[in-house]
């Protein structure tokens, strides 16, 4: 069916301002992605899928100038014991970068990986990607595959020592960036993975993630307190029997934020729990598109989103459950909470649910609202001052979902970062 | 009802409410009525539009305002969003217009009315003293009712019979009529209100709807004026190829009082057929109106085939402060379901109320929900949606809450509960919630927990468990709506109120 003109001349004049790097092993997975983009066409304002967001700005030829954001705050896991991935405007930085060879562990650059004809990633760029295509489509993952030009391709295979840290620095005003990681954690094999940055003036990322059986990835992003960056991100995660992950992020401001999971439990008793907290501060656009899918027996989900807004902030969480037909005993939870702070701020939400499978329990639950007048009372009947009180009561709002973090020491940095941002905010 | 009993039921739903389900299964209205009738030609165009207009003897600005809606329906495409599947409907190739010979010209009494008219509404349980009067005999509204009056407009195909306790009513200053009858009686009130709650042009089906509705119920309630008895409409599908294309327009002036119900059922054929129709209420000051459905059009045979596409607009106007208005329905027949009633809260304090039991079994497929528009501040709106899906049915929740800026203090709740009978069925839900102002709270719950909690903390006080005093909450919801339906739903009804929500999934 051709497409309407309008996104027909979008998508041309898109991919006109882009070019496919040498591909080597992942040529074919870059042209069929390439094809499912013409296809489709690049998202616009008409399309269901992006009733609340515009995805304008993230599929223009040439990338809306940013500011670069610098405080001299270290950044959000510096603390901490890791290996560290360099990103400046989307490109590798070896200099900035660790020593990739870790035991447990081996990490390719896609853009050494794109040099082979064999590679073990070849088998995983794009493929879950395009997975992730049915029932909803996502042109901009699509066009991801097809143009990334640097990333890496994480092979776990044992229990890495220390978190792997993707570090996404932004440096000049009108980078346009478009990263592809691939990830594989093999059977029995545990690793954590962090991100934190704003990566660029607009930022396109795609993760696919494929955990074999009994494997465990804990997956923390924190995305930066840019102001004016644009991102649109994909995470697809593919679940093996008895197999683990745990995602969790933080977004705090940041003009436009689409954030898409797209996760697929297909081994029985596989455990997937997917939360996000963001923090929105003016003109902030923040979207937390999830989408599960049970496609085997005892399987458990858990979506928790909090998200705290103010002065014009609007956020969007459009989460999905699908249960198919035969994933009995499923166990899926949602939660999506807005906390609003003003009147100027808005939380538009999409829980949904779809469900072929009788013998399950489902449950979502969405609510938004001003602070708790009577809790605000009680503190500051105890002597907290009002502004002390709030961020107090915003900070306990957002705990639920950074409780989802299992690593205590890596929640406690988040939480302290974000105690840093309310403090100062007012 | 094979489907039913081949599954494998889940353990810890109990057998009431599968035997409720199945009993629900077997339709008992599917029989039709050998009778004379009269057709327009096969399809639709500004001819049949015209022909529509003419037999129902409509002034011309009538005529104009279908016509304009004909010309824009051309141009407007099916709505695909919905989760249902059926094949592509041919609208030419179907009947617009049908009404039985015999009513070409009003019988006067009893003997004049065909007797096969007569035989009908005695066989969908009718009492006989009603039954005279909706089979369109003039004087029998000076005759003693029996019991508790209901007032009934009976539309049989594309025509309205007849409607009962008229001069009842018109002492009480409440109009009920045929909406084709309103058109030459009070034009000023259909000129000023038609139209008004659903824009001409709002959906695909509206549009459809404006264009060719036959008949339909009208409803005038005077400011201050609690209306004496409930009002009902009984649309009965008849005729074969047919669509029904009923509009509905309820007008609650100050102050007013009304509760409104409506029945529909239609014999059990091998094809397809469409209904499209429209409700209209608007909701002045103070008034409040309860519309209330039990939907039991022909649901399709067990392999899916035949029933009635049910392509319904309904929408309520809150305009004055605190008015209020409460939609209840019971969806258990229809192939296919498209159906939202909606409440635009636009006056200050008003409140917007959805209760909804939708029912499909076999390969019945249900979208229905609703949607609250608040725009007045201190406006409040509850939903409550229980979907039981058997068979090999998909049933959907699709709704809507928006808190407009201006909205300030205003409140929702809204809760959707699914239950799956055997493992070949769905059971969807997807709501959209817009916040656009902090003194608002919307809640959107799928657990048991957030009824009323007054009330179940009394339930549960007097030994309850918690699932039994939500059902029994939620049912008492619909109870006092349910209790006060006419003629053969009542008992209906209750049956489906008896299922229970145990197994729940959100």
């Amino acid at each position: 069916m051709a497409l309407p003109e309008a996104k027909q001349t979008a998508t041309e004049a898109r991919l006109s301002a882009l070019t496919m790097p040498d591909a080597g092993c992942t040529r074919a997975a870059r042209e069929d992605a390439l094809a499912r983009v013409l296809e489709t066409g690049l998202p616009n304002r008409r399309d269901e899928y992006w009733k609340y967001t515009q995805p304008d700005t993230l599929v223009s030829p040439e990338a809306m100038p940013a500011a670069v954001f610098s405080d001299d705050e270290p950044l959000v896991f510096s603390e901490f014991d890791r290996l560290n991935i360099v990103f400046v405007d989307g490109v590798f930085s070896a200099e900035e970068s660790d020593d990739l060879s870790m035991e447990g562990v081996s990490i390719d650059r896609l853009e050494d990986i794109c040099c082979k004809d064999i590679h073990w990633a070849k088998d995983l760029y794009g493929v879950l990607e395009a997975r992730g295509q049915v029932p909803v489509q996502r042109p901009l993952a699509a066009l991801n595959t097809a143009f990334a030009s640097d990333g890496v391709a994480i092979h776990v295979t044992g229990k890495p020592s220390k978190p792997i840290n993707l570090i996404y620095r932004h440096a000049s005003p009108t980078s346009d960036a478009i990263l592809h990681h691939v990830v594989r954690v093999e059977s029995g094999a545990e690793a954590t993975i962090l991100e934190t940055g704003p990566a660029a003036s607009r930022f396109n990322k795609c993760m696919e993630i494929d955990i074999a059986d009994k494997g465990t990835l804990h997956h923390v992003r924190a995305q930066g307190r840019d102001h004016e960056r644009r991102a649109a991100t994909h995470m697809f995660t593919r679940l093996g029997t008895e197999s683990v992950y745990k995602s969790f992020t933080l977004t705090v401001n940041g003009v436009l934020t689409r954030n898409e999971q797209v996760v697929e439990l297909t081994g029985d008793d596989a455990v997937a729990h997917v939360a996000g907290a963001c923090v929105g501060d003016g003109e902030f656009h923040h979207d937390d598109t999830v989408f599960i899918t049970h496609d085997a027996v005892n399987c458990e989900s858990r979506q928790v989103f909090k998200k705290v807004l103010r002065n014009g902030a609007t956020g969007v969480f459009q989460g999905k459950i699908l249960v198919k037909e035969g994933a009995q005993k499923t166990d899926g939870y949602q939660i999506s909470q807005s906390l609003l702070l003003d009147d100027d701020s808005q939380f538009l939400a999409k829980p949904e649910l779809e469900i072929y499978a009788d013998d399950v329990a489902c449950s979502h639950g969405s609510t938004s609202g001003a602070i708790d007048e009577t809790a605000l009372f009680y503190l500051r009947s105890r002597g907290v001052p009002t502004k002390d009180a709030t961020n107090m009561l915003t900070l306990a709002f957002l705990a639920e979902a950074v409780d989802e973090i299992e690593d205590s020491a890596l929640a406690e940095a988040i939480v302290s970062r974000l105690e840093g941002w309310l403090a100062r905010r007012n | 009802m094979a489907a039913l009993d081949q599954t494998q039921v889940k353990e810890g739903v109990d057998q009431e409410t599968v035997d409720a389900v199945r009993e629900v299964g077997t339709y008992k209205y599917g029989w039709d009525t050998d009778i004379e009738m009269e057709y327009a030609p096969k399809g639709v165009n500004p001819d049949i539009v015209r022909l529509i207009s003419e037999k129902n003897e409509e002034p011309e600005w009538m005529t104009e305002w279908r016509l304009a809606a004909f010309e824009r329906w051309t141009k407007m495409n099916e709505p695909k969003w919905a989760m249902v599947n059926y094949p592509e409907i041919d609208f030419q190739n179907q009947y617009y217009y049908a009404r039985p010979k015999s009513m070409e010209e009003k019988p006067r009494s009893l003997d004049e009315v065909d007797p096969k008219l007569l035989a009908t509404y005695e066989k969908l349980g009718i009492p006989l003293k009603e039954q005279m009067i909706l089979a369109g005999v003039e004087g029998a509204e000076d005759a003693p009712a029996e019991g508790r009056k209901v007032a009934v407009d009976a539309v049989f195909d594309s025509v309205s019979l007849g409607t009962t306790f008229q001069a009842e009513l018109k002492k009480a200053g409440v109009i009920f009529c045929s909406i084709s009858e309103a058109i030459k009686e009070h034009p000023e009130l259909v000129k000023k209100y038609l139209g008004t709650v659903v824009p001409v042009s709002d959906n695909f089906y509206a549009t459809l709807n404006s264009a060719v509705f036959s008949d339909g119920s009208f409803v005038y309630i005077p400011p201050g004026v609690r209306c004496p008895m409930e009002l009902s409409t009984y649309f009965r599908i008849n005729a074969e190829n047919t669509g029904q294309f009923e509009r509905t327009l309820i007008i609650a002036d100050k102050g007013s009082y009304v509760s409104y119900l409506e029945g529909c059922t239609a014999p059990q054929r091998d094809t397809a057929q469409l209904h499209a129709a429209v409700v209209e209420i608007i909701v002045e000051e103070d008034a409040e109106v309860k519309y209330s459905t039990v939907q039991n059009w022909f649901p399709g045979d067990e392999n899916g085939k035949g029933g009635i596409y049910n392509f319904v607009t309904k929408r309520a106007d809150c305009r004055g402060d605190r008015s209020k208005v409460m939609w209840t329905q019971v969806e258990t027949g229809s192939a296919v379901t498209w159906k939202y009633p909606s409440c635009i809260l636009r006056g200050n304090e008003s409140q917007g109320e959805f209760y909804s039991i939708a029912i499909a079994n076999n390969y019945q497929q249900a979208d229905t929900g609703t949607k609250m528009v608040h725009l007045g501040k201190n406006t409040k709106s509850r939903i409550v949606s229980k979907g039981i899906s058997a068979g090999k049915a998909q049933n959907t929740y699709r709704g809507l809450v928006s808190m407009h800026p201006k909205a300030k203090d205003s409140r929702n709740y809204t809760q959707c509960d699914s239950l799956l009978i055997g493992d070949k069925c769905g059971a969807h839900t997807v709501p959209y919630i817009e916040v656009k102002n902090n003194s608002s709270r919307v809640e959107h719950e799928a657990t048991t927990s957030k009824v009323d909690d007054d009330q179940l903390f009394y339930c549960r006080q007097r030994g309850m468990d918690e699932e039994e005093a939500v059902a029994l909450v939620v049912n008492g919801f619909c109870k006092d709506v349910l209790q006060a339906l006419p003629m053969e739903f009542a008992m209906e009804a209750q049956q489906l109120v008896a299922i229970s929500l145990e197994g729940s999934v959100g």
